[in-house]
């Protein structure tokens, strides 16, 4: 017994295997095996309560013709390009700020990260009351400035609603990409830019010439990440609109829960959710090949 | 990395004229950390005014007349939200704890044992991490109906690991990397074997990695908000996002006091978690995207 645990202690694979057990028993359980299930529902008519029999795709064609999860498809792609667009730019100017040699450096970096600390759950109520139609502290301060004759109605407008939760969403998402980019600037050693001096570079040309090349590998990581949590996005949406005005604020997630969990309809729900991977995964690809093309134009093994 | 930023990029800085910097810099700056903030001093002002001032459209409404606890009270004692207060510390804490225990171990095995196998392990961990919840929270409801988990916060203690433990064994991978091998070898010399090498030696060179994934989980739990609403329905084991958007609301009216009071009570505890350790928070945020 002894020397089988000693042998056991010894062996690098069993040793191995054995350290990995708990998590892969977790991850294999409640992720890998989910992620097939909810494929395999999407191909059946499942109900809350009842097991689903295969039905081949006619969830999916059924939803390709739905012109609910056709605009949901729109919000989804539309709310995802503004909002990551927002947040980069936004996000890396907040960056190359945080970068300078502030007063009190250490408080504004730590402040700016709040918004991405906080439930955002909770500070999508705040966001809610901000754009409440009759006491909404930004149409009270808008009419004090004779901007506007009545209270903009921010959530029951269509596309006033689309804004104003991409505008929340790009509040929650730029601390996230500033300051990982701002770790990335550290990273870029001061002669570059001493050396770039010298030779006459303007800001604009050592920005777009030094900072950005370098940056690059980094954005790619961040943008992936800031574009995968947006397309899949569901607090925020759930509740500042549930979806609404008519349906114009609905992605692709809130609506699969609405149909799948408030609905019923689980196999609908989970076809919804499966539509979104070819995104994700397309993603993913995209910002993959785009770093291995930078590592191979700077000639690295990275 | 302190040198580094003393004569850093900005180094050039002082060739900047008074008038240009504000320009270029204190009033975005400004702006950003105004607009950043706003909305928590919004959640404050809300929910320290009394009913008549929230309806009100004619005073300041950037300033509170008469500060009341009212909306407070009604929250602690007339709602149930201090046993959501309780089953977000309960889950997030037991979730976080059995997430960081798994995490160690497969990120020590991945990274240091190197069994046959332990690339692909490693792989597969980051492709987990890009899985997102809203995709799988509905086959997990299906499973954890099947399980008898429903409505339970056990359903919360074993999913939350699912997107916890990738992100940490992904973090902890980072730092078991820079501890040199040599400490192990000695170790090994002196007849320690792997377990003891694990606990004597590399979790406390760790430490600060592991505090850093720790806040990572704890926070990351504690803000949850699809799963808790999902795999529960009954208020008593709600979480506090879930509590508050869910159960505060009644109807059409929406009182805006206790909201914002449960919004602004739910937020501290991570605000405060953060604010200890945010050194360690934003090295291993930047640590981990440096990959």
């Amino acid at each position: 017994m002894k020397l089988m645990l000693e042998r056991f202690q010894n062996s690098r694979n069993a040793l191995g295997w054995a350290f990995m057990l708990p998590a892969a028993v977790l991850l294999l359980l409640f992720l890998t095996y989910p992620l097939g299930l909810g494929t395999w529902l999407g191909f059946t008519d499942a109900k809350i309560g009842r097991p689903g029999e295969f039905i081949g795709l006619e969830n999916f064609s059924f939803l390709i013709t739905d012109s609910v999860t056709q605009l949901a498809l729109f919000n989804t792609l539309f709310y995802t390009i503004v909002a990551s667009i927002l947040k980069f730019g936004l996000g890396l100017w907040l960056a190359i700020l945080l970068n300078k040699n502030l007063p009190f450096k250490t408080f504004f970096r730590a402040v700016v990260l709040l918004p991405w600390i906080v439930p955002t759950a909770l500070s999508a109520i705040a966001f809610w009351w901000i754009y409440d139609s009759q006491f909404s502290v930004i149409s009270w301060v808008l009419m004090r400035f004779g901007l506007i004759d009545t209270y903009i109605d921010f959530l029951g407008d269509p596309w006033n609603a689309r804004f104003s939760t991409i505008f929340a969403n790009v509040w929650r998402g730029i601390p996230f990409v500033a300051i990982s980019l701002l770790a990335g600037l550290q990273t870029i050693s001061p002669s570059y830019y001493e050396a770039s001096a010298i030779d006459g570079a303007t800001p604009w040309q050592q920005f777009r010439h030094v900072t950005l090349p370098l940056l690059t590998p980094i954005i790619a990581v961040v943008m992936t990440f800031s574009v995968l949590f947006t397309f899949t996005d569901f607090q925020l949406i759930y509740v500042l609109t549930r979806g609404g005005p008519l349906n114009a604020t609905h992605l692709m997630a809130t609506l699969a829960f609405q149909r799948a969990i408030s609905g019923g309809a689980l196999a609908e729900g989970a076809a919804i959710a499966t539509l979104m991977v070819p995104f994700l995964l397309a993603a993913i690809m995209f910002s993959y090949f785009g770093l291995q093309r930078r590592a191979w134009q700077q000639g690295g093994d990275k | 990395m302190s040198a580094q930023e003393k004569d850093g990029a900005s180094g050039m800085d002082y060739l900047q004229s008074m008038p240009r910097r504000w320009v270029t810099m204190y009033i975005p700056i400004g702006i950003f950390v105004f607009v950043l903030l706003f909305p928590f001093y919004w959640m404050v002002v809300t929910s320290l005014k009394p009913d008549a001032e929230l309806l009100s459209r004619t005073g300041n409404p950037f300033w509170i007349i008469k500060p009341t606890l009212a909306h407070f009270e009604k929250l602690l004692f007339r709602t149930e939200y201090p046993a959501w207060l309780w089953n977000t510390i309960l889950v997030s804490v037991v979730a976080t704890v059995i997430s960081l225990a798994a995490s160690v171990l497969a990120a020590y095995a991945i990274e240091r044992l190197r069994f046959q196998g332990a690339k692909p392990a490693g792989g597969a961990i980051f492709l987990a991490y890009l899985v997102p919840p809203s995709i799988l929270f509905i086959p997990l409801a299906a499973i954890v109906v099947k399980l008898g988990l429903f409505d339970s916060r056990l359903a919360l203690i074993l999913t939350y690991p699912t997107f916890l433990i990738p992100f940490s064994t992904w973090l902890l991978m980072g730092y078991f990397r820079s501890i040199p091998y040599e400490l192990e070898e000695c170790a090994l010399i002196d007849g320690a074997n792997r377990w003891q090498i694990l606990v004597k030696i590399v979790l406390p060179l760790a430490v600060p990695g592991l505090i850093s994934a720790g806040i990572f989980a704890f926070t990351l739990s504690w803000n949850e908000f699809i799963y808790a609403l999902t795999f529960v329905s009954s208020s008593e084991s709600k979480t506090v996002p879930v509590g508050v958007v869910t159960e505060l609301v009644e109807g059409d009216v929406y009182h805006w006091g206790p909201l914002m009071a449960g919004a602004l009570l739910g937020s501290l505890p991570v605000a405060f978690v953060y604010s200890f350790f945010v050194e360690y928070y934003v090295s291993g945020m930047t640590g981990s995207v440096k990959e």
